[in-house]
Order: C-alpha cells, then structure tokens, then sequence
C-alpha cells in the first residue's frame, strides 16, 4: 500500500472557548490527536492598563489595577498600594495592616476556589465548581459588607484602607472559616481522590523545577514543581512574618512532582494555609484605629524608578513604577504572573493529546485581565 | 389488499406513537437531568415556567422550533441535513422490538435481542457525517472520537447481553423476561431476576451499565461532546430543529440502554417481592427503567470525563475480557448447575 500522506493540522482554541479561561487564543499544531506545537495568540483583552496609568494621579491607578487580575483584585490593590508606601515610606497603622493581610487571604482563597472550580469543569466534572462558588459566594459577601464592592473593591489604598470593616465583620468570617475548613474534606473526596481525575491529570504536562524556574513561572505552579519559594516568607512584606503557616510544596504522592495533579493539589492545600493565617489575624486585630489616617494628602513620589513584589494567588505580582518628581506616575509596568505561567505551555504542552491541554491549561491558572492588561 | 393496506397503517400508527413516546420521555427525561444536576449542586434547577419548573422543557423545545436554521457556508449541505435523521434512525429502529410491558411490544421478533445489537450500530454513521459535514476541525475531532467510541463499546454490551440469551436459550426479549419468573432456591420475585443468579451475572450486569452509558455518550464517556473542549463536538454546527434531534436521539438512547438492563437483568416487568401481584406489571417495569436512568444522570454530575486514549483503554483492556469471562463463567455455570 503506498504511503499514507498525513499532515499536521493547525487549530484554533478560542478566543470563544468553553475552557480557554477568558479571551485566549491557542494556535495548536495538531498530528491527529498529538499536539506538537502551541502558540498563545495574545491581546484580545488587551485595554491599555499601563498607558492609562500615566495620565491618572497615584491614587487613581489602583481601580485600573484591580481591573486586571480580576479574580484576585484585593492582592493587587496590595501589591500596588505597598509599592507606593514603600516609595514615600509611609508608616501603615497596625489595624490597617492586619485588616489588609485578612482581605488578601480572603481574596487568595477566592481566587483558588474559582481555580479549582474551573479546573474541575475543564476535566468534565461539573459539580465541584458549583461548590466552590457557593464558598466563594460566602467571601464576596464578606466583601460587598465592607466596602460594597464583589469583584472589583478599589478598597487597599495607599497608606490605608476606603473604608473600615462593619460592625459583625468579624463574627461572620469566623463562622465563614468555620463553615469552609471541612469542606476541604469534601472537595478532596469528590475530586482529588477520584480515580478518573487522578487519571486525567497526574503525569500530565510535568513541568521540571528547572524549565519552571527558566521561564519565571511563579506562584503555586512554583511550588508544585518542588521549589521551596513564597514570597510572603522569603521576602515578607506587610506583617506575614508575625504568622504561623506552611508553605506548600507539590508532592510525590499521587503521580509526579510538578504534574497537573500537584498543581492543583498544592492550590487546594493552600487555601486551608489561607484560613490558618486569617484566623491568627482575627485573633490579634486591634480594636481601634482609624483606617484613614496615613492616607497622604498629595502624592509625589521623588524622581527615580522602583520595583516592588508581592505574591499574588497566582504568583510574584510585580510592579515597576518609574516617577518623574509629579503627582502622576510616568510609567507603570505590571510584572503579570499569569503571563509568564502561560508562556512555558509550549514546552510542557507539546507531545499530549488535546483533552490534555485543556487540563494543563487549567492548571496553570490563567487570568487573561493580567495577560493582556 | 385491504389487509395489507391496514397492516401498513397500522404499523404507520405504532411508529407515530413510538415517535410520539420518544418526546414525551425526552420531554421527562430532560427536565429530571435539569432537576436532579440542580439538586446534586447545591441548587434549584428550572422553578419557574410551571408548577417547579414543570413545563420547562415544553418552552425549551418550542424555543427550538422558531430557532434560525443555520447551515455552515463551506458545509456538505446533503450530509449536514441528513445526518440528524440518519443517527435517530439508528436508534429508533430498536423500538419496534423493544416490549413496553408485558405484551406490549411492537414486533415479537425471535431474534430480538440480535436485532438490538445490530441495528444500534447504524448511529455510527450518522456521528461521522455529522462530523464530517460540519465543515469544522473540532466537529471533525467529536465525529471521529464517537465513531471509535460507540464501535468499540459494542462489544462489552453485546457480550453482557449475551449472557442473558444463555441463561434463557433464547434470543426473544418476552421469553428472556419470563424466564426470570423463577430462580434461586426456587423463589420468585428479586430471586428471579438474572443478575443474581450467578457471581458472573451480576459482574455482567455492572459491565453492562458502564458500556451502555458509553454508548449512550454520556458523562464519564462524553467525549465526543465534551463541553469543555470541544464545546459540542460533532453537532457544534447544529441549532434549532437539527440539534434538538440529536438530542432526542441521545435520550433515546438512554431509554433503549435503561430498558434492554431492565429487561435482560432485572426481570423486566416481574415485581422484586416475591409473591406479589397487585401492583402492575408496567410500573415495576418503569420503576426499572427509571432506576438505571437516574443512575446515568447521576454518573454524569458526579465524574469527571476520561480522556479518549484512557476510554480505549477501559473498554479494551478492561470490560472486554472481563466480558469474555464473564460469557465462560456463565457458561460452565449453567453447565454445572
């Protein structure tokens, strides 16, 4: 029989996907099932985040910033307003900085349990994700008390907070914590203990420490690869190094270290690390101080430029603020993690099936608002 | 003549009311799913177009009739209109040997259950065109993962099926259900049926709800309609009309699947406590029925999807030869006992 002649074919995933996690686009170059190339087409969220921040004053930037990773909005107000304080050297009430390390592990959690949701459904299991949005409902609830906001709060601001927390604030996140420790329990037997999910994503797309740490991938994809870094304890910023907590590394337990399993593990482990460090924090909340009292009147950074990290659910959030001596910032650049997590998908991607992708694409995490910016 | 006239039309009419029970299910069966995966998450499901949601899918479906018929540009017109009626076709020509309850079948055939087997294959084909004509690399994707899909998962069915016809010596579906009258210990009721009668028949029975709710396409084996990945596979293309007779063939499906369980291992229509005849037969029979459908919806929102490549592999590596000793097993037990 004369040789058959196949051909690789090249496919579109997205931008309208069910699981490309917002507007993205992958070329895939595909030999039947195998794919053997990916290319991220990028931009198609793109709103100029970083050109708009030159004509705003330093305050005004922060509901831009929010506006781009979406889903972890608080952590970036964080990063950023931290970035500013430490350029002015502005001193942050104690109460103010436990009130921000709660909302930023409240944010962390939310944003693991969209993450677990979606990796969930991408894999084909639709009820986990309905579970953890009826937790995450919970915290955004807490949100919409305190600042009146559920996604998008412009609520860290530089040198304090927009408002302070309301009267049973505290009340209603303990029994949140309560409520949501054992459903960890319940997660864990209805997805990472099942056999067909375990099938479905333990050895695939292994990301080795090395090739991670090459293409700057950060976060809890980092760690599942089995590189100890947390940026909340290797370089504390705000009061993280007053609490007690793990870090969470990926395991050899189920399938390899640095596989899709492990990433999602490690997210699951994390979010129970989250409510240990916001229960210390409610424990030891001071009970006076007004949230608004550092807020400096004019902000004019001296010249010169600075990068501030933080860590974000999804990795080191960076921010490069170059000031010219004004009132508005003459460059903001956002380091996005979510980017630099996306760009090592070619090279663990290439040589799975099409059903993997998806899988390896949802555990990486993405955000597309922070892609593009 | 005349006589052959009223034949015709009287076979017309069967097909008509079959056709016409294959909506009422899929209306029924529909709003169940919607309802139960509501509940299984932690939510409602439809509650407000009738008394909870009751008349949902009657709006749903008069949705479908005023929808745009939308046929892709570059689309092979002819296999794109067809293929909707070639998979339905497939699945609705098991309907005329398929009992309803005690005598109430369409065609007694003495080869019925050879007949099931061999007709449902036909929805292979209409999978492929499907694809095919859809004129759509993912559509393309969904057409050639079912056709393998459906193919391959024949087999565990068939040879769970065939246990059955050995415990009876017959192909007939009315003989296999009567032949569960009586079993162990001589008692009737539940120890009648067949899937206790012996260790492999219960392993069969299991065998064969997996592979029916692969061929039925169903979560964990929704491949070929993944939603996640290949937003619908082979029929991404389809709206209106044309989708919702696909849907009604894969409903279709479920009940074919659900009722040949009922019939070849659960005693059909025989009541499960022994001695009991009050209660009709039909309704134990749907009781039956019912059961295996609601554990297929249950499977779907409770697992997550295999991968293609790890479907091949469950059904060739794993149901096959457990399927193929299961036929041994029952063969040399009924030899021995």
């Amino acid at each position: 029989m004369r040789d058959l002649h196949t051909e690789e074919m090249t496919i579109n995933m997205g931008p309208q996907h069910p699981s490309t996690h917002g507007v993205l686009r992958l070329r895939l170059r595909t030999d039947g099932e195998v794919v053997t190339g990916i290319e991220p087409v990028l931009g198609y969220l793109h709103r100029c985040f970083e050109k708009h921040s030159e004509n705003l004053e330093y305050p005004g930037v922060i509901p831009f910033v929010d506006r781009c990773d979406y889903l972890a909005a608080m952590n970036n107000d964080h990063g950023y307003a931290m970035a500013i304080e430490k350029l002015l050297g502005i001193e942050i009430p104690e109460r103010v900085e436990y009130l921000r390390i709660i909302f930023a592990e409240l944010q962390r959690i939310a944003s693991h349990l969209v993450a677990f949701g979606t990796f969930g459904l991408d894999v084909g299991a639709f009820t986990p994700f309905l579970y953890a949005f009826r937790e995450r409902e919970m915290i955004l609830d807490l949100f919409e008390m305190t600042c009146g906001a559920r996604l998008l709060y412009n609520y860290i601001w530089v040198g304090g907070l927009s408002h302070d927390i309301q009267p049973g604030f505290v009340e209603k996140t303990y029994n949140f914590l309560d409520h949501f420790e054992p459903k960890i329990q319940e997660y864990n037997s209805l997805l990472t203990n099942n056999k067909i999910f375990i099938e479905r994503t333990a050895d695939v797309g292994v990301l080795p420490a090395e090739v991670a740490i090459n293409y700057g991938v950060t976060g809890p994809q980092l760690r599942a690869s089995g590189v100890d870094w947390d940026l909340r304890r290797d370089e504390p910023y705000s009061i993280y190094d007053r609490f007690d907590w793990d870090v969470i590394l990926g395991s050899e337990k189920v399938g390899v270290l640095g596989d899709c399993w492990n990433r999602y593990y490690v997210k699951i482990l994390e979010m129970q690390e989250s409510a240990k460090i916001i229960r210390q924090a409610l424990d030891d909340l001071p009970v006076d101080g007004d949230v608004q009292e550092a807020i400096p009147r004019k902000i004019r950074p001296p010249k010169g430029s600075f990068y501030f990290r933080s860590e974000n659910p999804r990795g080191e959030l960076g921010y490069y603020i170059i000031s010219d001596g004004g009132t508005k910032p003459f460059r903001v650049k956002m380091r996005s993690p979510a980017l630099c997590n996306l760009s090592v998908i070619d090279e663990i991607g290439s040589g799975w099936l099409v059903a993997d992708i998806v899988a390896i694409l949802g555990s990486l995490d993405i955000v597309l608002g922070e892609i593009d910016r | 003549m005349s006589d052959l006239v009223a034949t015709a039309l009287g076979m017309i009419v069967y097909a008509l009311i079959i056709f016409g029970f294959l909506a009422l299910f899929a209306l029924v069966a529909v709003y169940l799913e919607r309802k139960i995966s509501g509940h299984i998450q932690d939510r409602l499901g439809p509650m407000r177009v009738g008394w909870h949601g009751m008349l949902q899918t009657i709006a749903d479906t008069l949705k479908l009739l005023f929808k745009e018929d939308i046929i892709p540009a570059n689309a092979d017109r002819l296999l794109f209109k067809m293929a909707p009626y070639v998979l339905f076709v497939g699945t609705y020509l098991v309907f005329a040997v398929l009992p309803f309850g005690p005598g109430l079948i369409g065609a007694d055939l003495n080869i019925g259950a050879f007949y099931i087997v061999a007709v449902s294959s036909l929805v292979v084909i209409g999978m492929i065109m499907a694809g095919y004509s859809s004129n759509n690399k993912w559509s393309l994707y969904g057409g050639m993962r079912s056709a393998a899909q459906i193919v391959s998962y024949e087999i565990p069915v068939g040879l769970s099926l065939l246990i059955g016809v050995m415990m009876t010596s017959s192909l007939n579906l009315t003989r296999i259900v009567d032949a569960q009258i009586v079993g162990l210990g001589g008692m009737d009721g539940i120890f009648g049926w067949n899937f206790i009668q012996n260790p492999f028949a219960f392993l069969a029975f299991w065998v064969y709800v997996v592979a029916g709710t692969a061929e039925a396409n169903r979560t964990p084996f929704d491949l070929p309609e993944s939603e996640s990945e290949l937003v619908a596979g082979a029929f991404t293309e389809y709206s209106g009309m044309r989708w919702a007779f696909f849907f009604l063939a894969e409903y279709a499906n479920m009940w074919v699947v659900s009722v040949l369980g009922a019939i070849v291992f659960l005693g059909g229509w025989h009541s499960p406590i022994p001695g009991e005849d009050v209660i009709p037969g039909m309704l134990w029979f749907l009781f039956k029925v019912f059961t295996i459908v609601f554990l297929q919806i249950w499977a779907r929102w409770t697992f997550p999807r295999l991968r293609v490549d790890q479907l091949m592999v469950t059904c060739w590596k794993y149901l096959t030869p457990i399927a193929f000793a299961n036929v041994i097993g029952v063969g040399l037990w009924i030899l021995l006992f």
